[in-house]
């Protein structure tokens, strides 16, 4: 499918304007307090130049990396609506509030187009400044929109995750959207258009036990937590230590639940070796 | 007879009707007319007490003791029944049971999580959480039922999948996440039940269907109400207002659209009469896989997967 064709309704031109963290601002690194600049920080593909620690990353940064900056958002103004007017200590619509306030986004995920080495990808990225990355309908919503336009124009599907669940504040509304991107994605798979889930820190519940763990091809940025129930969870039901490396990316690259681990400076040059050699992708008879 | 606390008017009555019973027994004075009186009162207060349950109540409904659990439904449902087991990979779950039965002449397979009916057995089966060999186990029969044409009966009740070492490493997110991608295009009809607790992707782990039921004392959510307490309201104290608040009741699942169905349950619940219960309940996944079998199988996927693609709310800030 041609570059240019993807210009009509519906697509929405990327107006947002990057957000450059502040020259000389200096960054610290949680795993081993190295000291770095904000600019060293990011020329090293957010990750710790020091012990590699990767640094937890929005939406943006993986448009960027992936597409040179380069990208057309889809749905960008999809929001949530507080359809059951959930209250706990906070009213879900402050919650909302807050995040957007916070964050500049609109809800826990952004779907984009765009060329990686000049191959079109369609690229869904979670943000887990958003509520916890939690996944409710606007998630399942831009998931399915992403799979529909993948499957129209036959263009690969790359989803990252980030993400610490379900999010409670829909209820039941946000348990199906598992039931709603996995019912997609099964489409997608009958079409023979390939999907690749990249599962960053953290990824957890039902996001795993959804569209996270179905990737044609699943892999990981290493050392990122990818579980079902989060080690607390196991941790109190157990009532002993947990072993060493629990629920790591590595932990479950050992258990066959991953293809590979990527380091984030090799994750263009990775996906672009899938890209080439899933070209010849077709439907199955 | 187990009394739930909101019931403690009915244990009353049923004391004194306990006794009025012993002195008409000893034949000599007739109480007939107390007992027939006490009976009314029963009745009465029963009705009144189950015409109005918060959300709260019916989660404590769901998990009563004495609740019909899914190989009673299956032993009431089916003429004929051969448990299987097993997943061909790991091992044989004891949380989630299946098998292939015979429903009125029509030959089905039934999955179901199963829970304990005492102390030794709750341990057995892991008080209803799965591990992943236990979704394994049921898709595996699903596929079994696709390939000879048997249509699929789900029946859930789980408080969750289980959150284990174990389970973990052994893919409890792919185990789910695998089932939902299946069942999604699985071309048999697939009807489900929820019969008790219905928490989290350990329930929808086998619930994905053309057509989903929930009896009407069950609740069915992302997370229990205590969970949400504990994390939301950071204490283990506001289960009922985390009931409230999640609107998980079955008429709430049903105002959704989330489910097709509720099923009605005898009043004092399905543990008052569970042999009606599973009447009632045979009845209607007879009706509902009938419904199914007049399409077409390739009107049945598209219908079920156009109906998740349709769950969820959004709206346009522009
Ligand atoms: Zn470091």
């Amino acid at each position: 499918m041609g570059w240019f064709k993807r210009l009509k309704d519906g697509i929405q031109t990327a107006t947002r304007n990057k957000k450059e963290a502040p020259e000389g601002l200096w960054y610290k690194c949680p795993r081993c307090s190295e000291t770095v600049t904000r600019k060293e920080l990011r020329e090293n593909v957010y990750k710790c130049p020091n012990c590699n620690y990767h640094e937890r990353i929005g939406s943006q940064e993986y448009f960027d990396l992936l597409f040179d900056g380069n990208f057309e958002e889809y749905e960008a103004d999809m929001e949530a609506v507080d359809v059951l007017q959930f209250k706990d200590l906070k009213s879900y619509k402050d919650r909302l509030k807050a995040a957007k306030k916070k964050t500049g986004l609109s809800d826990a995920i952004r779907v984009a187009r765009g060329k990686l080495n000049r191959r079109p990808l369609i690229v869904a990225a979670m943000d887990f400044g958003f509520i916890g990355g939690s996944m409710g309908s606007v998630v399942g919503e831009k998931i399915a929109f992403a799979i529909d336009e993948a499957r129209k124009t036959r263009t690969p599907l790359l989803i990252i995750s980030k993400t610490g669940g379900a999010r409670m504040m829909e209820a039941a509304f946000s348990l199906m959207q598992m039931a709603k991107t996995s019912v997609k994605l099964s489409q997608l798979a009958k079409d023979g258009v390939p999907y690749f889930s990249l599962m960053t820190d953290p990824t957890t519940g039902g996001v795993t036990a959804s569209y996270a763990m179905l990737g044609d091809i699943n892999l990981a940025e290493p050392e990122a937590l990818i579980a079902f129930a989060g080690p607390r969870v196991v941790k109190e039901t157990i009532k002993k230590e947990l072993p060493e490396g629990f629920q790591t990316s590595e932990f479950l690259l050992e258990h066959g639940f991953l293809d590979f681990i990527v380091d984030r400076a090799e994750l263009t040059e990775r996906l672009s070796d899938l890209l080439h050699l899933f070209e010849s992708a077709h439907r199955p008879n | 007879m187990v009394f739930l606390e909101f019931e403690k008017p009915l244990e009353k009555l049923y004391e004194q009707l306990e006794k009025v019973k012993e002195v008409g027994d000893d034949g000599v004075v007739d109480m007939d007319a107390t007992i027939q009186e006490l009976e009314g009162r029963i009745k009465q207060t029963r009705r009144d007490i189950y015409s109005n349950l918060s959300g709260w109540q019916r989660v404590q409904l769901s998990r009563h003791p004495e609740r019909p659990y899914t190989l009673y439904y299956i032993e009431q449902m089916c003429r004929k029944f051969v448990e299987l087991h097993g997943d061909r990979y790991y091992g044989d779950d004891k949380a989630i049971v299946g098998g292939i039965g015979n429903m009125d002449g029509q030959t089905v397979v039934i999955i179901g999580h199963q829970k304990g009916v005492n102390t030794k057995m709750r341990q057995y089966r892991n008080f209803g959480m799965a591990n992943p060999e236990g979704y394994r186990k049921a898709l595996r029969l699903m596929k079994l039922a696709e390939r000879f044409g048997f249509p699929v009966i789900s029946l859930i009740d789980t408080p969750g999948a289980f959150p284990g070492i174990e389970a973990e490493e052994r893919g409890q997110a792919e185990a789910i996440a695998r089932n939902l991608f299946e069942m999604a295009q699985l071309r048999v009809p697939i009807v489900c039940a929820v019969i008790g607790e219905g928490a989290s992707g350990g329930a929808i782990g086998i619930g994905l269907g053309d057509h989903v039921m929930m009896l009407e004392n069950t609740w069915y959510s992302v997370i229990s109400p205590e969970s949400c307490s504990s994390i939301l309201w950071r204490s283990w104290d506001y289960k009922e207002k985390a009931a409230e608040a999640l609107k998980l009741t079955a008429e709430d699942m049903h105002s959704f659209g989330i489910v097709e169905e509720i099923v009605k349950e005898p009043h004092g619940g399905a543990h008052s009469a569970p042999d009606e219960m599973a009447k009632t309940l045979k009845r209607q996944l007879k009706k509902a896989i009938a419904a199914i079998q007049e399409k077409s199988v390739d009107q049945m996927i598209e219908d079920r997967i156009n109906k998740y693609a349709a769950i969820g709310q959004v709206t346009h800030a522009k």
